[in-house]
């Protein structure tokens, strides 16, 4: 018997951006897994390619950008060229995505009612009292208060916060296999982050669903993720379990994020700081993009790292991981 | 101890402009009811000389409505504040002017108010020259020094505030803020926006100056965990109230006030894995209809009778530690 499938596997995946002042290599070679039931925690800086990734698995990569090369395998069959009928079913059907700005999913014109009603309807022959009380239940879940009247709202009538969970609640109506969750509770309070990582996580225990959950914030996936990638300027520096990540970071900008959370760090004392900020993607250093505010670089990191795997389980792109590297 | 900054029973109400079908009702001769907003409700705040306070708080309970008021942007509805022991409503002349200046807020984003065609020079150096802190002649000089205390280079005193990055912007509206020579700032979400390594800088140099400047902070922010690294003392706020303030530490080690226990459950952590969130029941209601009693009784899991009716007053429950809970009635009704 051959292992099962993993619900998503990204390989080599290259996103660029063809700009007029040069190639924007948003994603560089990215690669990674999403079992099913199993939360992975993409997490990184602005501009780091976060999102850019997760356009490419839901198709929505336009012009100047283009999936150069690379592998995206849903349940093992692939994505990157597939019949436009083929991604529709699948991409329409098995996957969803939650994107940061919630008017991405909803339609100003219609009503929620409608539009909830009709994301059931459209992928079962539920019937139409049915899905009315469905689409009441799920808006409970994101912890909508009085969902039968907010089920006749526009869009625009209800709060930003209020839109995200209608957007959230929409992404967890079919029970799909896959959720691309990007920056869903950024703009929320923590009591209902809390209330939506609940909901998320509900649902990958009972339905098996595969969550990639991108986000800025460490302390988000250190609760809810199995595993964690580390993204900086379009490549994934580091992989592991979530535990090996976050106590034994290997690669030095995990290392200097981690001490940079506040919460992290004993009370009043400096937070570590890491040197500089995020480079142009236009114009990054040679080597290691790293290499400029690392303190560890060196003239080995004038060459690009491959991916190596320091111990089973996870994956790194560093010459000098931290706990080998020479003191600082 | 002195305060630098207090506040007595300081209350905000906003009347809310007529939607379409108000404005429609009114023309149609019916009454439209005004809908008013409790922002903030009779608040009693001190911070002290050297102190950092953080205001914590889901958004829309009223943080940054206190900060404006307390920073003189805002005039309150009812109320009073206190700088430096003066109720700053009855100060006239060159006292109001000194108190005026000696308050400052900083912004999410500081831009956002800004003339985006004065250069970085001006936006600093305008106000100070104005107020009379500097001579002309020596504005460009105070100017450098101001960029070099943020930690920019003087050398972006001639650029516009959008060839800027957040963390640099956020740096320029420090230096605005400090070139008046205040004492005391109100920080509003002030590292909100910020990338996490860029956060860690702006909390450093908040805290550098804070030394250097011997300043005292008013540190609002929806982030528990920022206000847990910089606060000396936090409050926490519910609906326009004040529920509970204490010492940060005794606040994170064991929070009297069912809201607070309940908020800091909810705080992710670095050092919690796997974990499953248990989210608070309901729903913040709406400041425009507060629920009677307790503002928090409709989620409290410790609801007693009296709690729907009569509204628990924020009372020192044990040295420097206060808590507006019924709970904490010994022998009361
Ligand atoms: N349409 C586009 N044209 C050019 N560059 C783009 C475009 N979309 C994204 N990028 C670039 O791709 C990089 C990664 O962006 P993004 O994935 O949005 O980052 P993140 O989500 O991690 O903040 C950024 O440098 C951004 O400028
Ligand atoms: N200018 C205004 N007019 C009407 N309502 C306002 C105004 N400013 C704030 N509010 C309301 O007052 C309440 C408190 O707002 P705010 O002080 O901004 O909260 P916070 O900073 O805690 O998020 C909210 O309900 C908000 O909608
Ligand atoms: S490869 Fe070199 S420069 Fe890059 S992170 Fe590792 S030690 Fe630093
Ligand atoms: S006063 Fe009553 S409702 Fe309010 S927090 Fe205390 S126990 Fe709960
Ligand atoms: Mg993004
Ligand atoms: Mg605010």
């Amino acid at each position: 018997m051959s292992a099962p499938k993993p619900t998503l596997a990204v390989e080599d995946l290259c996103t660029y951006f063809f700009t007029k002042s040069g190639v924007v290599k948003a994603v560089d070679k990215v690669s990674f897994e999403i079992g099913a039931g199993e939360v992975l925690g993409l997490v990184g800086e602005s501009g780091s390619g976060k999102t850019v990734t997760g356009f490419s698995i839901v198709g929505l990569i336009d012009q100047p950008g283009r999936i150069v090369s690379g592998s995206i395998r849903y349940k093992g069959e692939e994505l990157i060229g597939a019949s436009e009928e083929r991604l529709r079913h699948i991409r329409g059907n098995r996957i969803a995505m939650i994107f940061q700005d919630p008017t991405m999913t909803l339609n100003p014109v219609l009503r929620i009612d409608t539009q909830l009603v009709e994301a059931i309807t459209a992928h079962s022959d539920t019937d139409a009292r049915t899905a009315w009380e469905q689409s009441r239940d799920a808006l409970g879940q994101v912890g909508i208060p009085s969902p039968e009247e907010r089920l006749k709202c526009y869009p625009h009538e209800l709060s930003g916060g209020m839109r995200q969970r209608v957007a959230i609640a929409i992404a967890f109506l079919n029970k799909p296999n896959l959720i691309i969750a990007d920056e869903p509770t950024t703009a929320l309070d923590v009591t209902i982050q809390a209330q939506i990582i609940y909901e998320a996580q509900t649902l990958c225990r009972k339905t098996g669903t595969a969550l990639l959950w991108i986000t800025h914030d460490l302390a988000v996936v250190a609760g809810l993720a199995d595993r964690i990638c580390v993204m900086y300027a379009g490549r994934i520096v580091e992989e592991g379990g979530a535990d090996n990540v976050i106590d034994r970071p290997l690669h030095p900008y995990t290392a200097g994020l981690i001490g940079s959370v506040p919460s992290h760090n004993r009370r009043g004392k400096r937070l570590a700081q890491i040197p500089g900020s995020t480079p142009s993607l236009l114009n990054l250093p040679e080597g290691c993009a790293f290499r400029t505010r690392c303190k560890f670089n060196d003239d080995t990191c004038l060459e690009e790292p491959e991916v190596t795997h320091p111990a089973k389980d996870r994956s790194l792109r560093c010459f000098h991981p931290v706990s080998r590297g020479p003191a600082p | 101890m002195t305060a630098m900054i207090e506040t007595d029973a300081l209350t905000k109400k906003f009347v809310q402009k007529q939607d379409l079908a108000g404005k429609m009702a009114a023309l149609l001769g019916a009454s439209a009811p005004e809908r008013v907003v409790h922002a903030v409700n009779e608040v009693d705040l001190v911070v002290n000389k050297g102190e950092v306070v953080g205001l914590v708080g889901e958004s829309g309970c009223g943080k940054s409505t206190i900060g404006r008021m307390i920073a003189g942007i805002l005039e309150p509805t009812a109320g009073r504040v206190f700088y430096k022991g003066a109720d700053v409503a009855k100060l006239t002349g060159e006292d109001a002017g000194r108190a005026q200046l000696a308050v400052q807020m900083i912004f999410q984003d500081p831009f956002a108010s800004l003339n985006p065609r004065q250069r970085v020079a001006g936006i600093i150096g305008e106000a100070p020259l104005v107020h009379g802190i500097v001579a002309r002649a020596e504005q460009d000089d105070y100017v450098d020094e101001m960029l070099q205390k943020v930690g920019l280079d003087p050398d972006f005193r001639r650029r516009y505030p959008h060839q800027f990055s957040g963390g640099q912007r956020q740096r320029i509206g420090i230096a605005r803020a400090l070139a008046v020579k205040p004492d005391f700032l109100v920080c509003d979400e002030a590292v909100a926006a910020l990338d996490v390594s860029i956060q860690a800088q702006i909390l450093n140099l908040f805290m550098d100056l804070r030394e250097e400047f011997d300043l005292t902070y008013l540190f609002i922010s929806h982030d528990l965990g920022v206000v847990e690294h910089i606060s000396d003392r936090l409050a926490i706020m519910y609906l326009g109230r004040l529920v509970e303030t204490a010492p940060t530490d005794e606040l994170f080690g064991g929070p009297n006030h069912p809201y607070t226990q309940a908020l800091l459950a909810e705080v992710p952590r670095l050092d919690q894995r796997k974990r499953t969130f248990h989210p608070m029941k309901g729903e913040i209601p709406s400041p425009i209809n507060p629920p009677g009693g307790c503002y928090f009784h409709p989620r409290c899991p410790h609801v007693l009778d009296r709690c729907r009716s009569d509204a628990p007053q924020l009372r020192e429950i044990s040295p420097g530690r206060f808590s507006a809970c019924h709970l904490n009635d010994r022998g009361g009704v």
